[in-house]
């Protein structure tokens, strides 16, 4: 049985990439732009690279936000990736501060310019990173849950999330002993900073887990 | 440190996948299908596609094999060649490629790094050089393809393009392009000392040795790879193994 996903079009960011990657494990996928077709998504994905500011500029331009938040409040799956997953926040403050769609309370912020050991790194982190648990049992209930440890996945970005509450942090990764955030979740509303739709068979896998199946 | 990542690098021309020497005398390998499959189910970190007579035509046409390849290969895929304007970057991004290299258009007009950044973020701005060595620790950057001289020194380059917002560079070494006489260590040197986004090393792989030196000595942060892996003198898992096997931190596939 196909699962139905919308994918959240606001003029940025490579959709096709992650429509790609979602047929691929078997899902329907339509693209929608306005907010009607958005109330209608059972599974809502809200992609994106780029600025924060951009991101939320193009979907209040669309009309898209309220309706995002709308699936979000209802209970219903939502997946956000990178910059996606960032907008999910309260605030960014990349460029600037700007306000998120604050579904899940916290700040979107640099990833910390030095390793653990004070000696700057390279900034973006481009590449793939072995994600770990936040906490132990963290994956537990999430689509990570079947994450194979040592598995690596794809990330680009310069700015990470710092979620409000703790809990609400699952995945992490470690840059020069710096702590870094893969992915956050509350409730039905899940963030990925990485990009599953670019970590291959892990990557889809985890999709595959986001549709339950 | 990141994780050093394995790039197969793929020359187009048309329809062909193709190889040359100093980035010439190009010869036809196959299908970039059939090769692309190969490199993802091997393990690639990423895909390079350089579209290598597009700057000659004035635009690039590997639309069609990245929407194609884009159906089966879920890893990074970044295009090159002929790439002019924020519209051309828009359009191949449409196709299903996540980053682009430019090099010809932004010798002639720098400012298009700035553009191409700010509209689709740094992470998908990648400077493209292609570095002919002119003195000792002198390069020149070379366009189209490495046949025309564009004046610039590859380090003052590099340095300027890194203050327009790329996130990060391509660096071919002409002299060393399919030779398989190893990288051009102090070119990579040079580059990685003067630009804080991560460097892709190109040109000169022939064994695993050259890998080593370049990311020990070079402190590369990526490798491209062409010649070793299409002409299967080398399997993309069998480079993978060996890397690791040398003690440098490559992704577990």
């Amino acid at each position: 049985m196909s699962k139905f996903v919308t994918i959240v079009d606001y003029g940025i960011g490579n959709i096709l990439s992650v429509r790609r990657a979602l047929e691929h494990v078997g899902a329907e996928v339509a693209l929608a732009d306005d907010a009607a077709v958005i109330a209608r998504a059972d599974y809502l994905v809200l992609p994106g690279v780029g600025a924060f500011r951009d991101g939320m500029e193009g979907l209040v331009r669309q009309g898209a936000a309220e309706a995002v938040v709308a699936h979000a409040t209802a209970g219903k799956p939502m997946l956000g990736i990178c910059l996606g997953a960032q907008m999910l926040m309260s605030t960014g403050e990349e460029f600037g501060a700007h306000a998120g769609l604050d579904i899940i309370p916290g700040r979107v912020v640099q990833i910390p310019a030095t390793g653990a050991d004070g000696v700057p790194h390279k900034l973006p982190y481009v590449g793939w990173a072995d994600i770990a648990e936040a906490r132990p049992g963290s994956f537990a209930g999430t689509p990570l849950a079947t994450f194979a440890a040592g598995s690596a996945v794809y990330l680009v970005h310069s700015f990470h999330i710092e979620p409000a509450r703790d809990e609400d942090r699952i995945a992490v990764y470690e840059y020069n002993g710096a702590t870094v955030t893969a992915a956050i979740r509350r409730d039905n509303v899940i963030g990925m900073q990485f990009h599953p739709e670019k970590s291959g068979p892990v990557g889809l896998h985890i999709l595959r887990s986001f549709l339950g199946s | 440190m990141t994780r050093v990542r394995i790039i197969p690098r793929l020359d187009i021309k048309g329809p062909n996948l193709i190889k040359g020497i100093h980035l010439e005398g190009l010869r036809v390998i196959g299908d970039p299908q059939v090769f692309s499959s190969r490199y993802y189910e091997g393990g690639a970190d990423e895909l390079l596609y350089v579209d290598v007579v597009a700057s000659l035509y004035g635009r690039n046409s590997l639309h069609e094999t990245i929407r194609q390849v884009a159906d089966n290969v879920f890893v990074p895929m970044t295009v090159a060649g002929g790439i002019r304007s924020v519209d051309d970057v828009r359009q191949i991004l449409r196709s299903g490629a996540d980053k682009v290299a430019v090099n010809t258009a932004a010798v002639q007009r720098p400012e298009l790094l700035r553009e191409i950044a700010e509209t689709f973020g740094s992470q998908c701005m990648v400077l493209s050089v292609e570095a002919k060595q002119v003195a000792s620790g002198r390069w020149e950057a070379y366009t189209d393809n490495g046949r025309e001289r564009s004046g610039r020194e590859v380090v003052e380059w590099v340095k300027q393009a890194t203050s327009l917002g790329i996130g990060e560079v391509l660096l071919t070494s002409v002299d060393r392009e399919g030779t398989r006489k190893g990288f051009d260590i102090e070119l990579v040197q040079a580059v990685e000392t003067a630009t804080n986004v991560p460097v892709i090393a190109s040109g000169g792989m022939g064994t695993i040795e050259h890998l080593e030196e370049v990311v020990r000595v070079g402190k590369a942060d990526a490798i491209a790879m062409a010649d070793i892996l299409h002409y299967d003198r080398m399997s993309l898992p069998d480079v993978r193994l060996a890397a690791t096997a040398a003690g440098m931190d490559i992704r577990r596939a």
